[in-house]
């Protein structure tokens, strides 16, 4: 006996109508249990987010005079952004693919999500390289501190959503999804998105505002 | 019905043995396990405060003369009575009754579901285990830089570290919980279960389930950035270094203000199921009692700062104002509450007294915690006893008695047995007045000046007789759970076999067999109202309005 079995009101003109629903129609429940985590992780970076303006509030000059041309928006972070803002795209055909039952696109485009995700991991752990080189250190005042603490979270979460979408890829490689059922590739999409979004607002920040 | 709704053997629903106890993925097995936890980590909590109370029985250091010692148990008393006994112990009432209650066969995400239990006692031997490595947290729960930075004087052992990664687990089990509760209550509903055909119950861990969803992620971020501070040499807190120590307080408590509804929030719902059957009247107001359900948990986010008036650094103006309107919705369920039991039809089992005792116990409460919102009286009470009398009576005179009636109520769903009337309610009246003992003197010692937190004070400081009587009330408490354990005890082996429905409950879990077996129904009755079983006993052709 399941969920399935008992019967509820459709939801047809919902917000969320495009996403992965159940037998009756409405939304299925790996994805709304997704939309929630992922609520509750904007509150979480919400947290974050409000150390960092509170210490750059109370903190002048930000960025701190021997920092001042450490965090250049163009350069290596730049790619990296190109990079993570691509991944969510061919995500989404992926999404698209298994939404047609085309099955290879689907795991060509989930393969190359997973390389650019593990691409932008490497790219970040670079960067930090140089970053400490030229001194900002995670105890390097209130700018250094909020800077890795931010991005480390948001690398952090980056890593579980290349987790994620290994897992996706294996199972997709062993037929295990198709146009009827793929909850958790739309499930593992929706974080993606989130995980790519949470970095378009933290390079915004840290880097050009 | 489960046709072995008729076998009296007190393990019906339950087949097999401990293994298949500690591998369940059944709501129900969890829910218990739950319960069964939280009561373990309450013992160890409550031994803590009698050992604070024995201690603060006379002036000058007698049991504990190591002050420090002295931190780290009022600490652990409240870390572990907050986040691994009310917290978990509601969470694990809801396991139990909420999928019960729509009609579901259990939670949306079983797996999930036994994750999240089994992260509890795995964070309760984290926390613990700073006693054996150099010393528990000794910052008080609340844990304020700089009193946990690395400095003399300060909570600086790996005690304090293994309080941060105990709680951050503690919070990410509550998350997935919250998380949980919302799918199986959004997606799992029976046919004809509307939202407002929804039993109180479920509505209250619905908003709490919102509220830990939205806040424990925030706490989660402050102990992080305190962990950073503390191993990692990071700059968040320390002034010294550019740091802020009150931003560790705004995240904190924009966290733990809303805490304290969804500590108290699903023990509202427990006595809005009691106290409607044992009046045999449906809950006055019910949609009334709703919003003020919702309401509550909107305000709830826009008055954490009332804990930080003597900061400085608030508005106070408005976090005062915020805060006395939150006792406009929780005065509406007061009323609600009244005027279900007035002119009703009154049978006073343990449920029903339990839950009298939240309401009394909750309202005094509800009155001192009012009477702090105001800006001078908080100047002057501040960190006095009289804060730490307010928050055990709603805590305790709440949540706690809320707990004991909910315990009573589903005893014999989860078990089959009724618990024993006498013994209940000699634990009730030993509870009650050892509660009043320990806790009213409390507003007296604080309103007399005396500061929490202190492991000793001065004998000419007039707090001798007060103190010693709630010493004196604070074993009473610990005595009464002695006829409440062999009340347990006895009636899991002897007890009145209660059947399906020994209340004449209104809501469906009581449709099922005590215990339920595996998916919990092998059919529904019809629901038309919030009282489904009610309608079906009546042979109501609908429920009505509310």
């Amino acid at each position: 006996m399941t969920a399935d079995s008992h019967a509820l009101a459709t939801v047809e003109h919902s917000p969320v109508a495009g996403l992965a629903h159940d037998q009756r129609g409405g939304i299925s429940n790996p994805v709304l249990g997704m939309l929630l985590f992922i609520t509750s992780e904007v509150m979480f970076f919400a947290g974050l987010f409000a150390a960092y303006f509170n210490a750059r509030a109370s903190n002048a000059p930000w960025p701190p005079t021997e920092f001042e041309h450490t965090l250049e928006p163009i350069g290596l972070i730049l790619v990296a952004t190109i990079i993570l803002v691509s991944s969510s795209f061919t995500c989404q055909w992926a999404v698209n693919a298994i939404k047609r039952n085309d099955r290879k696109m689907f795991i060509r485009n989930i393969s190359v999500t997973l390389v650019l995700g593990v691409v932008f991991l490497l790219l970040q752990g670079y960067d930090y390289t140089v970053l400490y080189g030229e001194g900002l250190t995670m105890t390097a005042g209130p700018f250094g501190t909020t800077y890795f603490t931010l991005t480390g979270f948001h690398g952090a979460h980056v890593f579980g959503g290349v987790i994620m979408l290994a897992v996706v890829v294996y199972r997709g490689m062993a037929g295990q999804f198709s146009d009827r059922h793929h909850d958790l590739v739309e499930a593992v999409s929706l974080y993606w998105h989130f995980v790519d979004v949470v970095w378009i607002v933290l390079y915004s920040v840290l880097y050009w505002l | 019905m489960a046709t072995h709704a008729l076998t009296p053997a007190v393990t019906a629903g339950y087949r097999g043995g401990l293994y298949e106890w500690l591998t369940t993925t059944d709501h129900k097995r969890i829910g218990i396990l739950y319960v069964i936890n939280s009561f373990a980590f309450f013992f160890i909590a409550g031994l803590m405060a009698l050992a604070v109370r024995a201690e603060l029985a006379q002036p000058g250091l007698q049991l504990l003369t190591d002050e420090h010692l002295y931190n780290q148990l009022f600490t652990m008393h409240a870390t572990l009575m907050i986040f691994l006994f009310i917290i978990p112990m509601l969470a694990g009432l809801g396991n139990f009754a909420v999928p019960l209650q729509i009609g579901a066969p259990d939670m949306a995400f079983p797996r999930i579901n036994a994750l999240s239990f089994w992260m509890l006692p795995l964070a309760g031997v984290l926390l613990l285990a700073g006693f054996v490595t150099g010393g528990a947290a000794a910052a008080g729960w609340t844990s304020y830089p700089p009193l946990t930075e690395d400095r003399p004087l300060a909570s600086t052992g790996s005690g304090q570290d293994l309080w941060i990664v105990g709680v951050v687990l503690i919070g990410t089990s509550s998350i997935l919980g919250a998380i949980n509760f919302l799918v199986t209550i959004f997606k799992m509903r029976a046919p004809g279960m509307t939202l407002f055909r929804m039993p109180i119950m479920v509505w209250t861990m619905l908003v709490t389930s919102v509220l830990v969803m939205l806040a424990t992620p925030v706490i989660t971020s402050a102990l992080i950035m305190l962990f950073i501070d503390r191993n990692l040499g990071g700059n968040f807190f320390d002034p010294a270094t550019g740091g802020n120590a009150v931003l560790y307080q705004n995240v904190f408590w924009f966290y733990s203000h809303p805490a304290v509804y969804v500590m108290v929030l699903p023990a509202m719902g427990i006595i809005s199921e009691v106290l409607p059957v044992f009046s045999r009247k449906p809950l006055f107001g019910y949609k009334a009692f709703v919003f003020a359900t919702a309401g509550i948990g909107a305000l709830g986010f826009s008055v954490w700062a009332h804990h930080m008036f003597t900061t400085g650094a608030v508005f106070l103006p408005f976090f005062a104002l915020i805060t006395f309107m939150i006792s406009v919705p929780t005065g509406v369920k007061m009323f609600n509450w009244v005027a279900t039991l007035w002119g009703g039809q009154l049978t006073f089992s343990t449920p029903l007294i339990f839950a009298i005792g939240f309401l009394t116990m909750f309202l005094i409460g509800g009155i001192n915690g009012a009477f702090s919102a105001a800006v001078p009286v908080d100047f002057a009470l501040h960190d006095t006893y009289w804060v730490v009398a307010h928050l055990h009576y709603v805590l305790f005179g709440g949540s706690v008695f809320g707990v004991f009636a909910g315990v009573y109520y589903w005893f014999p769903k989860m078990t089959g047995r009724l618990l024993d009337e006498g013994l209940g309610k000699i634990h009730f009246v030993l509870m009650f007045v050892g509660f009043n003992l320990t806790f009213f003197p409390m507003h007296m010692l604080g309103l007399a000046g005396m500061p929490r937190r202190i492991a000793d004070y001065a004998s000419s400081a007039g707090w001798n007789d007060w103190n010693l009587a709630a010493t004196i009330g604070g074993f009473m408490i610990g005595a009464s759970f002695v006829p409440f354990l062999w009340n347990v005890f006895v009636s899991l082996r002897n007890g009145k076999v209660a059947g399906d429905d020994p209340w004449e409950g209104n809501t469906l879990e009581w449709a099922t067999s005590s215990p339920p077996p595996p998916y919990n129904f092998d059919h529904l009755p019809e629901i038309r109202s919030e009282r489904p079983v009610f309608d079906l006993r009546h042979g109501r052709e609908a429920g009505g309005s509310h």
